[in-house]
């Protein structure tokens, strides 16, 4: 199960890299595997507004859908335009290619402090194995 | 987001494993909790293990099922009674699919029932419902002389499908496959092990069940891997046997069947005998049934998108709901998803596919996107297709 360093984490298996006030967001190593071969991701469109928390989306894999929750306040920029087409990158490349939306960052939300550190989120994960 | 739970416990039980949990923690599977059974999911990838019995064969642990035997003069006429079919008739070697109805004629379970000598009989039932099925026949065997003991404890199950089974089994065993016909089970010895060998399935694949001592189950595995690898032999958990059995067109107990369905429901009157001589549980009121016609019927739907129609929704025709899906997966084979879905018999007359001309695509033909399923509140375009979606070549 890789958790890169670099990365913050939520505790739905989010990670999230933040690059001035763009924050790209995926899901961890520990759901793809969880998930199974993904077939479909739907995010919202850009423009849409997202709420730290609350659902943002939807990886559907072969037995399940799960919902993506957004992990910071702001609006949507863009989709992975490879997800459509190739949905098999979220378990190929989970951290990579498989990345599922970019995300403007609101000026007041909550700060990547309130999110998992790769070390916090590791601990998460080896406890629920 | 949300991940599915590995392998839930209900209620603090520990998950009964099978005879092969060495054999699936060593090939790393996933395992998950199905019908109190700590099961395989998936060995590596549920798409890969489906494709790989279509193309070579998939080797499965099926030991969760239940086995259920009824020995004694009166074993065939309790039988005749207690199911919808008639196991007297068969001659031994023989077996025959076939249900157990509750009075209403609600089915109770679809069983598998081999005959293995005159007065020897094996149920094998579904693992959710094997209390209930033995249970039912406990009560049914009244008034005959017939014993009725739950086997699953003595049986391991494992089942080898696909169009390499013959190839990789002949080899391993002391019968020669040629001569064992389809639904038939014989007493063979596979790598030195005593077994029931039966040419049964659930993958529309040609292939094999072979029911074993469970202190034997893992030699016989090993010994089938083995023998196997040469031919692409793959290790196939739940997931894909899911799959494949849709993709077949089979029912699966718990979505096509239940207490609220009858065998007519699911297109499946064929295994109800009413010419058999005396009464069954269910009887009359599956002759009321089949005399009034069919309240719904059971179709055959493909996605026009990737979104895959789920257990639960709604089809809609004329954006008007008409009807559930029952079962529903991206189909590995097809490459696209399909569903099996409950609807009014006149929607099913309607939407059904235009047979004039255009072969295995499915056309709508006049009806455009009349037909539909809600995915999570979004009606997604759907074509209706006759079962089943996949049919061996041979």
């Amino acid at each position: 199960m890789t958790v890169p360093e670099e990365l913050r984490y939520t505790a739905e298996h989010e990670w999230v890299a933040i690059n001035g006030s763009v924050a790209s967001v995926g899901v961890t190593d520990y759901a793809q595997n969880a998930l199974g071969d993904v077939v479909y991701v739907s995010v919202p469109a850009p423009g849409t507004a997202v709420t730290a928390g609350e659902p943002c989306g939807e990886v559907e894999s072969t037995k399940s859908v799960s919902d993506i929750f957004s992990p910071v306040d702001g609006e949507v920029i863009e989709a992975n335009p490879e997800i459509e087409e190739d949905p098999g990158l979220v378990n190929s490349d989970p951290y990579g290619a498989g990345w599922l939306l970019r995300i403007r960052l609101a000026d007041d939300g909550p700060g990547p402090d309130s999110l998992l550190t790769a070390e916090q989120y590791a601990a998460l994960v080896k406890e629920a194995e | 987001m949300t991940t599915p739970d590995a392998a839930a416990e209900p209620h603090g039980t520990p998950l009964r494993p099978t005879p092969l949990l060495r054999v699936h923690e060593r090939l790393g599977a996933t395992m998950t909790g199905f019908a109190g059974w700590l099961m395989p999911l998936r060995y590596r990838s549920e798409t890969a293990e489906n494709l790989a019995v279509r193309r070579a064969a998939g080797l499965f642990d099926l030991s969760h099922m239940g086995e259920i035997a009824v020995t004694g003069p009166g074993a065939g006429a309790t039988l005749d009674y207690a199911v919808t079919g008639q196991p007297s008739a068969m001659p031994p070697g023989r077996a025959r699919y076939t249900m157990i109805c509750a009075d209403n004629g609600g089915v109770l379970d679809d069983l598998i029932i081999y005959r293995l000598a005159g007065e020897e009989f094996l149920v094998v039932a579904n693992a959710a419902n094997t209390e209930v099925v033995r249970e039912a026949i406990v009560q049914r065997a009244d008034g005959y002389d017939a014993r009725v003991a739950d086997r699953t404890a003595d049986y391991a199950l494992i089942a080898i499908q696909g169009p390499a089974a013959v190839r990789i089994l002949g080899p391993l065993t002391d019968i020669p496959l040629g001569g064992v016909k389809y639904y038939t089970g014989h007493r063979a010895r596979v790598s030195g092990c005593d077994v029931l060998l039966a040419r049964t399935g659930y993958t529309g694949e040609d292939g094999f069940e072979l029911f074993t001592r469970p202190e034997d189950a893992e030699d016989v595995w090993d010994a089938l891997s083995e023998a196997g690898s040469g031919d692409g032999l793959t290790a196939a958990g739940l997931a894909a046997r899911d799959t494949l059995r849709l993709e077949a067109g089979m029912p699966l107990y718990g979505n096509e069947l239940g207490p609220e369905t009858t065998p007519f429901d699911a297109g499946l009157g064929r295994v109800v005998r009413f010419d058999k001589p005396g009464g069954f549980v269910g009887r009359a009121a599956l002759e009321a049934r089949a005399a009034e016609g069919p309240r719904r019927v059971l179709v055959g739907l493909t996605g026009a998108t990737r979104r895959v129609p789920r257990h639960g929704y709604a089809v809609l025709w004329n954006g008007q709901a008409r009807g559930t899906v029952t079962s529903g997966a991206p189909s590995p084979t097809l490459g696209v998803p399909i569903a099996m879905a409950y609807v009014d018999p006149e929607v099913a007359r309607l939407a059904r596919p235009d047979t004039s001309g255009t072969t295995g695509t499915g056309t709508t033909g006049t009806t455009g996107h009349a037909l539909a399923v809600d995915i999570r509140g979004s009606a997604e375009p759907a074509r209706m297709v006759d079962l089943p979606f996949y049919r061996r070549a041979d």
